[in-house]
């Protein structure tokens, strides 16, 4: 374990990479509607495996990830009461 | 337990890791009001974007994604820095530790250099609001807009990059001085904090930058 994190966190560093070099490219493409969400999707993606790996929520307690949810969840509900005034107008 | 241990663990925790458990608790709660903090901004982005998407699009163009998508390379790596430099501290690797910090600290002020870069040709193409700022068609007002989101978005992200630089720049005084031997905590919660600040700009980069078709 000791000497095999190094490599996990240079592992997550160069998916961490791919993921930008998708979303960059993407950027040149005309996917409409779907282009936010693939960028959302994304970005998501890269927050998690930072989270997982770099912030150690992985082997982390119970008590932390529920932190760590309700950050992203307490957010949602702003976004999402909010927008769901406005697209009901 | 062993003396050394003792006389770092605080007396309102009955062992070492109870206190670990602690701090990371707290840095996370903090994390969490920090998610708030930039809500409100990515809130007024949404809203902003789903009302008037087109403009949007238009305004995000004159973005330029070289300056954004470097930035993000770079505070990945940054990133990957600092995680080797929490390992080199709860290893007692004091050299290692010191130059990890000190080489994360640095990529996040060429972060911050490349964004002075990037500001300059803002200012000098005219994008900043309420300074000469100047729009070819329709719609001058919600353009300006998004450029207030723009360097609402980006200038709070910049404060807070420069308040992580100036505190792993601490961490490399006082790791140089053996000061996180044994508890290292100091380093592991200021990398929450900067793993944090990379998160921001990873959602930055995708929803400033590439909004519209390139």
């Amino acid at each position: 374990m000791t000497t095999s994190l190094p490599k996990l966190y240079w592992k997550t560093f160069i998916a961490l990479m791919a993921l930008l070099a998708i979303t960059w490219s993407v950027g040149y493409i005309d996917l409409g509607p779907f282009k936010l969400v693939f960028a959302l999707a994304i970005a998501m993606a890269k927050a998690v495996l930072i989270m997982l790996f770099f912030m150690h929520i992985r082997g982390g307690s119970k008590l932390l990830h529920f932190v760590a949810v309700a950050g992203v969840l307490w957010l949602l509900i702003l976004l999402s009461l909010v927008l769901g005034d406005y697209v009901t107008r | 337990m062993n003396a050394t241990t003792t006389a770092v663990v605080a007396e309102q925790f009955d062992d070492i890791q109870q206190q670990h458990s602690a701090a990371k608790l707290g840095m996370w709660i903090f994390l969490a009001t920090e998610v708030m903090f930039f809500g409100g901004l990515f809130l007024a982005y949404t809203v902003y974007r789903f009302t008037y998407g087109h403009v949007f699009a238009l305004a995000s163009r004159h973005l330029d994604d070289v300056f954004g998508g470097a930035n993000t390379a770079v505070l990945l790596f940054s990133s990957l820095l600092m995680a080797l430099a929490v390992r080199a501290a709860e290893l007692d690797r004091r050299k290692q530790l010191v130059r990890l910090l000190l080489a994360t600290a640095l990529f996040g002020i060429l972060f911050m250099t490349i964004k002075g870069f990037e500001y300059r040709k803002d200012f000098v193409e005219h994008l900043v609001p309420r300074f000469d700022f100047r729009w070819d068609g329709s719609d001058a007002a919600n353009a300006e807009l998004f450029f207030w989101i723009y360097f609402a978005l980006t200038g709070l992200h910049a404060i807070h990059v420069t308040v992580g630089i100036a505190l792993i720049l601490v961490l490399a005084l006082l790791a140089r001085a053996g000061k996180f031997s044994p508890n290292f905590m100091p380093v592991e919660i200021t990398g929450l904090y900067w793993h944090f600040v990379d998160i921001i700009w990873v959602f930055l980069f995708p929803l400033l930058y590439l909004a519209g078709h390139r």
